[in-house]
């Protein structure tokens, strides 16, 4: 699904360079439920921008179902964005002058759905994420909670085959960050692919498949027996995901 | 293309950022609010003093003679001139010289018609004067040619003697006593741009004839075919010399002479009003670069504004082409309906000041002639309304001005790779 070849990204800030990537190789399957860990500045933001082609990459390659996605039109990025991909964001980038159903059904504008029809599809997904009541409420009208899951909503309307969160938790109090996670948890048993990018142990418990990074590189993958001790030592008296 | 989607997109957005909608649309109203406003009053002031000048037909010339102030010839200053008939024949003669009519001065004349009497202006006349005067006839017929040789004792009255003499009962065809000598009348006539009507018409001839006027004349009217003033003053020149020639005077004697150029006054004035206008024009400009400057700034901080939202919908699959129409169209939309406004709102407030203009020069008009009889009815100011095919263009250029305004900025954002755009709170 994902293949990542020796990807390096560095930054320009002003005359000298910020080498943030420094060959990262990373294969992630179909069905997959990733979390990807390390201190600010080891690069897993940067790195889930690449993922989601909404920043390039300097060297290496990267395949996306396939395609390798190397200097292409912004058009054609933004093309692949809305069919593959579906975001969601620490501090929800909902458009605030839309009501919660008008910012669900976007994505569907832009891949040319009549209105009506859209609209009808954003109700479908908001009444399967408990928010059917709260469809004409504007984004600051509702709950951290609310918004992030009307922000998954969105990203699920176009039927993408990868989720990537980046920090979806971040901006949420424990309670609300669990019940996101169960979503996310739910969509991946849908079979879709779900990267979320966090620096907080228990939400990382609850993937299937831990990727820390460190200083630009891979430092380490953590899956299967690791991971059962990784959820031990970090959910404390809560169900194991 | 025409996408409603597309546009049912952008409605929603003018709806949810009023505020934002209102201040682009008012800085383009205002500029064309202003320039309506400006052009439409250099546009009165300019019809209005051009329509006092078309009381008169504009390239008309009177002449007079007087007496002689330099000496020429061995004759001393001090000596009369005359104009007989033959001297029109000379003038009109002079190339460039379209219509003349001859003039003969009569001291007090009293009409009478029944118990009814005044004294009034006689102006004797050719039939030509109706063309070098503007004369509006409202009945009857004015002096023609046969009346000029047959010498008839025929009188064309102006309406306030008609008024004074008939009252209410028809006038034409009917005798009044001029002097105690029968003349018939052949129609009432007005002066074009005066309230008072108290001149009346008779045949050169005739009065030359019963008045003891021989064939003398005083006062000689033409119109000249020139169009610049260097052709104007050429004729000038020509009539002086050929009459200076005739009578044997200095052609540059002043005194001799009297020349009234009603074009040269004209073309002067007009000139004036070319200056008003390039000035009215450079503020109008003014106008429209402050409007421009408004939208642009607006434009700028609007899209500045949105970069994250740019970047939202880039995320989610918007491709850089239509997240730029999509600001164009929301700026192009808001200008057209704002500055549509603002034309309607500033011709509509010309037209207004028009229609209480006319309304009260109408009024003055009235109580002038009810009350009094000086003065004529001079406004200056006239139908202060504006080509509208400059309004169009004017509103045209701040509409793609707010466009290129709002396309530069536009395009920068949405070239910009959205991860960026995002983090711009």
């Amino acid at each position: 699904m994902i293949r990542l070849n020796n990807i390096h990204k560095s930054y320009e800030m002003g005359n000298n360079s910020l080498h943030v990537l420094k060959g990262i190789d990373l294969h992630i399957e179909q069905g997959d439920f990733v979390s990807i860990m390390g201190s600010s500045g080891s690069g897993k933001s940067t790195l889930l921008n690449i993922l989601g082609m909404l920043d390039n990459y300097d060297t290496g390659t990267y395949h996306l179902a396939g395609n390798l996605i190397a200097n292409m039109s912004e058009k054609k990025s933004a093309q692949l964005r809305n069919e593959m991909v579906g975001f969601v964001f620490q501090s929800f980038n909902l458009i605030s002058f839309k009501n919660a159903m008008e910012n669900v059904a976007l994505p569907l504008y832009y891949k040319g759905v009549p209105r009506k029809k859209r609209n009808q599809i954003a109700m479908e997904y908001l009444e399967k994420l408990g928010l059917k009541e709260w469809a004409s409420h504007m984004p600051n009208e509702m709950s951290g909670g609310q918004k992030q899951r009307v922000a998954i909503a969105r990203a699920l309307i176009s039927k993408p085959k990868i989720i990537l969160a980046d920090e979806p938790t971040g901006a949420l109090d424990s309670a609300t960050s669990y019940e996101v996670m169960n979503i996310l948890k739910e969509i991946n048993q849908e079979g879709i692919t779900v990267i979320i990018v966090t620096h907080e142990h228990d939400i990382a418990a609850m993937t299937s498949q831990i990727i820390r990074l460190n200083d630009g590189l891979i430092h380490e993958i953590i899956r299967n027996g690791e991971l059962k001790k990784f959820q031990k030592e970090y959910i404390h008296g809560l169900e194991p995901a | 293309m025409f996408d409603i989607d597309k546009w049912q997109e952008i409605l929603a957005t003018i709806k949810k950022n009023k505020m934002r909608t209102f201040l682009t649309g008012f800085s383009v109203a205002w500029g064309i609010f202003m320039l309506m406003i400006l052009l439409g009053s250099g546009n009165g002031l300019s019809n209005g003093v051009a329509s006092n000048f078309m009381n008169d037909a504009v390239n008309a010339m009177w002449i007079w003679t007087g007496e002689t102030t330099i000496p020429y010839q061995g004759m001393k200053a001090g000596r009369s001139i005359q104009f007989h008939n033959e001297d029109q024949d000379l003038v009109r003669k002079v190339a460039g010289i379209g219509v003349s009519s001859g003039r003969y001065f009569m001291g007090n004349t009293r009409y009478s018609y029944g118990k009814e009497s005044g004294e009034y202006t006689t102006i004797t006349c050719q039939p030509e004067l109706i063309q070098v005067e503007n004369i509006i006839l409202k009945e009857g017929r004015f002096i023609n040619e046969i009346d000029i040789v047959e010498k008839r004792k025929v009188i064309v009255l102006g309406t306030d003697i008609k008024t004074a003499l008939f009252k209410d009962t028809t006038a034409i065809g009917e005798y009044v006593n001029i002097n105690k000598v029968p003349f018939k009348v052949v129609g009432i006539s007005a002066e074009p741009g005066s309230t008072r009507n108290r001149n009346a018409y008779m045949p050169v001839s005739t009065a030359q004839m019963i008045f003891g006027g021989n064939n003398r004349l005083h006062n000689l009217a033409v119109t000249i075919n020139a169009t610049t003033l260097e052709e104007s003053k050429a004729i000038e020149e020509q009539v002086r010399n050929v009459l200076a020639r005739k009578h044997k005077f200095d052609p540059k004697d002043e005194g001799a002479l009297g020349l009234f150029n009603k074009l040269e006054a004209y073309i002067q004035t007009m000139k004036i009003f070319q200056a008003i206008k390039i000035f009215i024009w450079i503020i109008g400009i003014g106008t429209l670069i402050a409007g421009i400057v408004g939208v642009s700034n607006i434009m700028l901080i609007v899209v500045k504004e949105r970069t994250k939202e740019i970047g939202i919908r880039k995320a989610i699959g918007a491709s850089p082409s239509s997240v730029i129409g999509l600001i164009l169209l929301e700026s192009i939309m808001i200008t057209t309906i704002a500055g549509y406004i603002g034309l309607v709102l500033g011709t509509g407030l010309m037209e207004l000041i028009n229609y209480f203009m006319v309304q009260s020069a109408a009024a003055a008009a009235a109580a002038g002639a009810a009350v009094s009889d000086q003065g004529g009815n001079n406004t200056m100011f006239l139908n202060p309304t504006v080509d509208i095919t400059i309004a169009i263009y004017s509103t045209l250029l701040l509409i793609v001005a707010g466009a290129i305004a709002g396309y530069i900025p536009a395009k920068r954002a949405a070239s910009i790779r959205p991860i960026a755009a995002l983090r711009d709170e």
